[in-house]
């Protein structure tokens, strides 16, 4: 039987998480005898044409060329999964959601004619129908390991939606902020990085993005109880998932508040 | 007159980092244009960045690049300590020395076996060549993941770091966490002379360029994060003086800024670069094997990066047994800056070439202005370069063999598109008007 075919396609992104399938030092050729790497222009230049049975997508939605591609891409796609935080939510270049575009392009770039770009950094969801997500700014590539072999075996990829406190406490990490005080997104943040901050005495800065529930006005509240400002909430809230919605809510609002108190 | 047109499309250059288009137009025989543009989509780093606190430029500069995060991070606590005017020294600046060995060895390995050596032996990919020469991928799979062991260990995880501050870091490593690298990287130290004496074997085309390499270089060590800019044509500049010696051209073909030395033109950083302008840095096991291999101090054919890349992964295996050999777990993690209004400049040596980050901070420690020149733009024009100079000797190749060797001399240099900017369509037109 012939293997499944598997393409890769990138968008405004960094290039990490297609890398973290390389990352899989001791699984890579394992990975390339269930699937047919058809299309990984990051890793052959051997293009097999579609249509593909599994695509990962990563990137976000920038340019009024790439609003074309990803639709062609989905064309192709029998599975299209998206894979990390600029496919899943629009990665930190959302950040431009909230400004002038034009002001943006001259203040990088002398001759803002040359390009072509849209008003916002939006995930692919906006654009084209997703069989699944996966998270994360990097993902985890064991978690990418479980997408691929779930595909292979015809289940659905045993992904966690709970919050990283969940991790902490599983591996008896202190809560940063009971222990020391510490601002932490990880009661809001979905789990997948093994609660890698608090482990290195740091709070979580939220790159897998919303939980599932997220009370995010609670952990705002907290946050404030610890002497972090609206002003310091917006930047909490708006990093590498900015505009995934829980968090654009949240850093709206207590921007709207910074403004009001002539933070 | 006749005229008959010669074109070849290639819509992707693949195994680079990110996504460019090359343009190459032959009139009878004569190059008329070779553009290398990049097609990135741009994503507004340096824009957005301003206003944001000063703290988050490690975690948010180090997103424009998935292969190369660590050379942000360091670029840019660097710049910050700058502003602030402190300075990281000890064991924190070992360790910050450590973690860029790391990101060197998984960055010149994934480059050197996944990406570069495929050309040399003709096959698509790694995962073809993996049919016929398993045993060299699995030693390349095997050496990029004592890198990433590395990073993992120090920056918390291979991609993205964590553990990286303005002033050192969040936790430091204990002396037992670094000691359980030692086995695997003792092994990489003899796989990395297997790997230096297996790629020099290799077939290169003989192509030079009298290049003006540009480099860090430091009095007492190999350059990682600290030195003054110098080059082979007499440029020897403190890393403040950046903007003073470099310019940034913004050109239609590209999305990504053209960088070149005022009144002088095209530069080459990275492996090549480095390695001629620091060779007596060197440890000697690596000086000994690139001169065994037929380096000599200076390398001047592009092809030949992929030896100078082994040679400084050995030199990054040695320099981090040396590091967790001296190492002794430090009093505090971090320095804690003393937070005022101020410009800041750091540079620091990226796998791919010399990084530059400026930042202008108010009061507050927010970011007023960002700047940052990747190595891959300032690579730019000199690819262009390469690019004439490999097409004058190989016009009569036909038009496949034609475009996967220019495609090759891309590769030469490891190009990060996503940090310069991103899509590689190669277009070559051949017109005859006879």
């Amino acid at each position: 039987m012939a293997l499944p075919k598997l393409a890769v396609y990138k968008f405004a992104s960094c290039d990490g998480c297609q890398l973290s399938i390389l990352d899989v030092e001791d699984l890579l050729l394992d990975i390339a005898s269930v699937v047919h790497i058809a299309n990984f222009p990051e890793a052959s230049r051997e293009v097999i044409e579609g249509p593909y049975d599994l695509t990962l997508v990563e990137g976000s939605i920038t340019t009024p060329h790439d609003a074309e591609r990803i639709h062609e891409v989905r064309r192709q796609s029998k599975f299209l999964v998206t894979i990390g935080a600029c496919a899943t939510a629009g990665g930190i270049q959302a950040l431009k959601n909230w400004k002038d575009t034009d002001l943006f392009t001259s203040t990088v770039y002398a001759h803002p004619e040359y390009l072509d770009t849209l008003e916002t950094s939006t995930p692919v969801k906006n654009h084209v129908e997703v069989n699944f997500e996966l998270r994360g700014c990097p993902v985890d590539k064991m978690a990418l390991v479980e997408v691929v072999a779930a595909f292979v075996q015809g289940r659905r990829p045993n992904i966690p939606e709970y919050s990283v406190c969940v991790e902490c406490k599983r591996q008896g990490t202190p809560c940063v902020m009971v222990s020391h005080g510490t601002p932490c997104l990880g009661p809001v943040t979905q789990a997948g990085c093994g609660a890698l901050c608090p482990s290195y005495n740091r709070g979580c800065y939220g790159c897998f993005g919303p939980m599932e529930s997220p009370n995010t006005e609670m952990l705002a509240a907290a946050w404030q109880r610890l002497g972090v400002s609206h002003r310091g909430l917006v930047d909490a809230f708006r990093g590498f998932n900015a505009y995934a919605e829980p968090f654009r809510i949240t850093s709206d609002h207590h921007e709207a508040l910074a403004v009001a108190k002539g933070e | 007159m006749t005229s008959e047109v010669r074109q070849i499309d290639v819509d992707y250059i693949a195994r680079v980092e990110g996504e460019g288009e090359m343009h190459v137009k032959v009139v009878d025989g004569v190059i008329e244009d070779v553009q290398f543009g990049i097609f990135e989509p741009p994503r507004f780093y340096e824009a957005f960045m301003e206003g944001r606190p000063f703290s988050e430029a490690p975690d948010i500069t180090a997103r424009i690049c998935g292969i190369c995060p660590v050379a942000y991070q360091m670029s840019s606590v660097h710049a910050m300590e700058y502003a602030f005017g402190m300075s990281v020294t000890g064991q924190l600046r070992s360790l910050r020395r450590l973690l860029y060995c790391g990101e060197w060895i998984e960055s010149h390995i994934l480059h050197m076996f996944l990406l570069h050596a495929p050309d040399f032996l003709g096959y698509e990919s790694a995962v073809h060549m993996a049919a016929d020469h398993k045993d060299v991928v699995e030693l390349g799979l095997r050496l990029k993941k004592a890198g990433n062991a590395i990073v993992t260990v120090v920056g918390g995880r291979e991609i993205h770091p964590i553990n990286v501050k303005v002033g050192g870091f969040y936790r430091v490593p204990t002396k037992k966490e670094l000691e359980t690298l030692v086995p695997e990287l003792e092994w990489a130290r003899d796989a990395a002379m297997d790997t230096i004496r297996l790629v020099s074997g290799f077939t290169f085309p003989n192509v030079e360029q009298d290049f003006e390499f540009v480099s860090l270089s430091h009095p007492l060590e190999y350059p990682f994060n600290e030195g003054r800019i110098v080059s082979n044509k007499g440029l020897d500049i403190a890393v403040s003086e950046w903007n003073d010696f470099f310019l940034e051209e913004h050109v239609e073909r590209s999305n990504a800024l053209h960088s070149r030395i005022r009144e002088r033109g095209a530069y080459h950083v990275g492996p090549l670069a480095r390695y001629a302008l620091n060779f007596d840095k060197l440890t000697p096991a690596a000086r000994d094997i690139a001169l065994e291999v037929g380096l000599g101090p200076v390398e001047l054919n592009p092809f030949k990066s992929i030896i100078v890349r082994g040679v400084e992964t050995l030199y990054a295996i040695e320099e981090a047994l040396r590091i967790i050999d001296q190492y002794e777990e430090p009093a505090s993690p971090a320095v804690e800056p003393n937070i005022h209004a101020g410009v800041g400049h750091g540079a620091s040596e990226a796998p791919r070439g010399m990084l530059y980050h400026r930042y202008e901070v108010d009061g507050n420690g927010r970011i007023l202005k960002a700047q940052i020149v990747p190595p891959t733009a300032q690579n730019q024009l000199t690819i262009e370069d390469d690019l004439r100079v490999v097409l004058e000797d190989s016009l009569e190749l036909p038009d496949d063999e034609l475009t996967w060797l220019l495609e090759q001399s891309i590769r030469n240099y490891d190009p990060c598109i996503s940090c310069a900017t991103h899509f590689l369509t190669l277009n070559i037109e051949r017109i005859s008007t006879k």
